[in-house]
């Protein structure tokens, strides 16, 4: 028997396997494909203080191995997340962990404060990495001083896990993870989407409405292992691997990079039942590698 | 509200890997059969299969194809597909005997008729492919409008837009309608003379989005109870991604989970 629980700070997951938020829904969506008792967590939707409508169609572009998108965290706000939602999903036998968003600190700090009072929900995901929203988001996450105040101010409220979203569109990732380090973060979760964009050379418009989008699939996977690799010998709290994972293997590379655990995205969109067969065959992997303990890979890398 | 919940665990959704059993070709276009070893789930008149296309490096997600037709006994669905781009193009290629991955069934489908309704279904190029399916569920149900008959109306630029006519009038009346007179009355299918003679209480239409809007047009005149079938685009198909929304009444919709079928009244066109 392989062993494959990873213990973080107060958030143990029976695997390495998460569901990235914003592609699973709130799992439900999911539930036909996927046992969500085999996954070690499933990350819902972004969640914002108030209702969002995000932004207008079309909201979406596939690129090679990939796709944009511009979604524009459009969600019915924290308090509609705690009364309709979080009763359905909240016995689900996996961590349900919220991703929360804001546009300024009073709102991330305020939409903390009450998943802080949710007695399941073991973790918060703070999404300082937005790239599709305009003020707020990924400013924050895009500076060493605006990733340290909002993250923070959410600590002094937040007393579960805390996991902090990094953006990869910065200069030096490592920088950015040591300022929501020594801010409170109990982890760091990389890649958010890379902004990107894309045009249509007939009619000369750009094909998202917001011009432009983030980037995520397969194609980012090369740029998350290597900023997850940078990020995990710099900081010394857990680090949460995702962008592009589309297999089992892309997940064992991406704890040997450095990662404690990883997230599926899009790769959801593909085969909605990805995540659970990521989850068996990180098993099969250790199986066949003699590895007792999934533990054992993390930041394995042979150099 | 509640019945349209109770709906979505009624029709299980699955992945299933089909093989093409059969196909036609026509000029861009093909109709493919595929057989699953597995037993199908429920599908209703008007929902879609996503549909993955393998070994085509540009379709990266999968491409939404609605279900033309469903044969429960043989475990076969028919996909009538036309070529768009690469995506499509790769789809319309594979040969029989090929693998086809589907998602299905999704999205909720088109409303049943009620007793006594007199119900036109109105198709547009290849947005004819749902209506067959809908108008046998429409029989099936053994529905009293049958009695009336269920009546399509089919439009396309030249006569080499209307494919499977046969398998249409076999469900129904089909009135034709074409841009260049090629065949059936010319012009729009909003301009066919049945529009005068008939009566109709009940619309449901699939094909481009100006067709759509134009029957909405007519449909709201004439004040007729009309449900479209939208054609957003879309990544997941399931409801989890957000990406195809309409934007309604209501705010923005899930065209994938919440449509493709939307009834008129609910959307802002
Ligand atoms: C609910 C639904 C049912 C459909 N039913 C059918 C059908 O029965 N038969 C059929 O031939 N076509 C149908 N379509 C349209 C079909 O999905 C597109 O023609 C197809 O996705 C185009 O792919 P492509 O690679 O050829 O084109 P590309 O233009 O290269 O595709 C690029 C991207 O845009 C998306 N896209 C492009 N055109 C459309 C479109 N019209 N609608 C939605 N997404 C689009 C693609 O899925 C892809 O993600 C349906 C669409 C929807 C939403
Ligand atoms: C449609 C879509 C919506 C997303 N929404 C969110 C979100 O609400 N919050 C967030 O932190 N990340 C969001 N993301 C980013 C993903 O969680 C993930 O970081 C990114 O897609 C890279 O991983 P992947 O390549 O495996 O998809 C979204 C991504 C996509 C494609
Ligand atoms: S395509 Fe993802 S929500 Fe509709």
């Amino acid at each position: 028997m392989v062993k494959t629980e990873i213990k973080l700070k107060g958030l143990t997951l029976k695997n390495p396997v998460m569901t990235a938020s914003g592609t699973f829904g709130y799992g439900e969506e999911y539930a036909d494909f996927v046992d969500l008792s085999e996954l070690g967590g499933i990350i819902v939707k972004g969640t914002t203080l108030h209702h969002r409508e995000g932004n207008p169609y079309p909201r979406m572009a596939e690129t090679p191995m990939g796709m944009l998108n511009c979604v524009g965290l459009q969600n019915k706000g924290v308090d509609y997340f705690i009364e309709t939602i979080y009763p359905r999903i909240r016995h689900y036998d996996t961590n349900v962990i919220v991703n929360v968003s804001g546009s300024n600190i009073d709102d991330y700090v305020a939409a903390a404060a009450k998943i802080d009072a949710l007695d399941d929900v073991p973790a918060i995901e703070l999404n300082v990495s937005c790239p599709n929203v305009k003020q707020g988001g990924m400013a924050f996450g895009v500076t060493c001083s605006g990733i340290e105040q909002v993250t923070k101010a959410v600590r002094e409220v937040y007393h579960k896990h805390l996991m902090v979203k990094l953006s990869p569109n910065v200069t030096n990732i490592a920088e950015i993870a040591l300022a929501a380090e020594a801010a409170g973060a109990d982890s760091v979760s990389l890649i958010n989407t890379l902004l990107g964009m894309a045009i249509d050379a007939e009619t000369r418009k750009p094909v998202l409405s917001m011009v432009t989008g983030g980037l995520s699939g397969a194609c980012v996977k090369p740029v998350a292992l290597r900023m997850v690799w940078q990020v995990s010998k710099a900081v010394k709290i857990p680090v949460i691997g995702l962008g592009g994972i589309s297999s089992a293997t892309d997940a064992i590379e991406f704890l040997l990079a450095g990662a404690s655990a990883i997230q599926i995205g899009t790769a959801n969109f593909i085969d909605p039942a990805i995540s659970g067969k990521v989850a068996k065959g990180i098993v099969e992997y250790c199986e066949k590698h003699g590895v007792e303990d999934v533990n054992e890979l993390v930041g394995g890398l042979i150099l | 509200m509640k019945s349209r919940y109770l709906r979505l665990y009624v029709y299980m959704k699955a992945i299933i890997d089909f093989i093409i059993v059969e196909k036609q070709s026509f000029q861009r276009a093909a109709l493919l059969k595929l057989k699953s070893a597995t037993q199908l789930p429920e599908i209703a008149g008007g929902q879609f299969a996503n549909v993955r296309v393998d070994g085509c490096d540009k379709a990266y997600l999968r491409r939404p194809i609605s279900i033309h037709d469903v044969d429960y006994h043989n475990n076969t669905i028919d996909l009538l597909i036309q070529e768009k781009h690469e995506g499509t193009k790769k789809l319309c290629a594979l040969p029989v005997g090929a693998k086809l991955n589907v998602v299905l069934p999704l999205g909720n489908g088109f409303t049943m008729p009620e007793k006594d309704d007199n119900i036109l279904l109105v198709g547009g190029g290849i947005g004819i492919a749902p209506l067959l399916y809908f108008a046998k569920t429409i029989r099936k149900d053994a529905r009293p409008c049958v009695s009336t008959g269920v009546h399509f109306l089919l439009g396309g630029r030249t006569q080499d837009d209307l494919m499977l006519l046969d398998r249409f009038r076999n469900e129904g009346d089909v009135f034709i309608t074409t841009n260049d007179g090629s065949m059936g009355e010319k012009g729009f299918v909003t301009e066919h003379s049945l529009w005068n003679t008939k009566k109709i209480n009940k619309i449901y239409a699939c094909g481009p989005m100006p067709m759509m809007k134009a029957v909405a047009k007519v449909a709201r005149e004439k004040g007729i109870w009309c449900e479209v079938s939208l054609e957003n685009q879309m990544a997941c198909g399931i409801g989890a991604c957000l990406c195809c929304v309409e934007n309604t009444k209501e705010g923005n919709l899930c065209v994938c989970k919440e449509g493709p079928v939307f009834n008129i009244e609910r959307l802002l066109w």
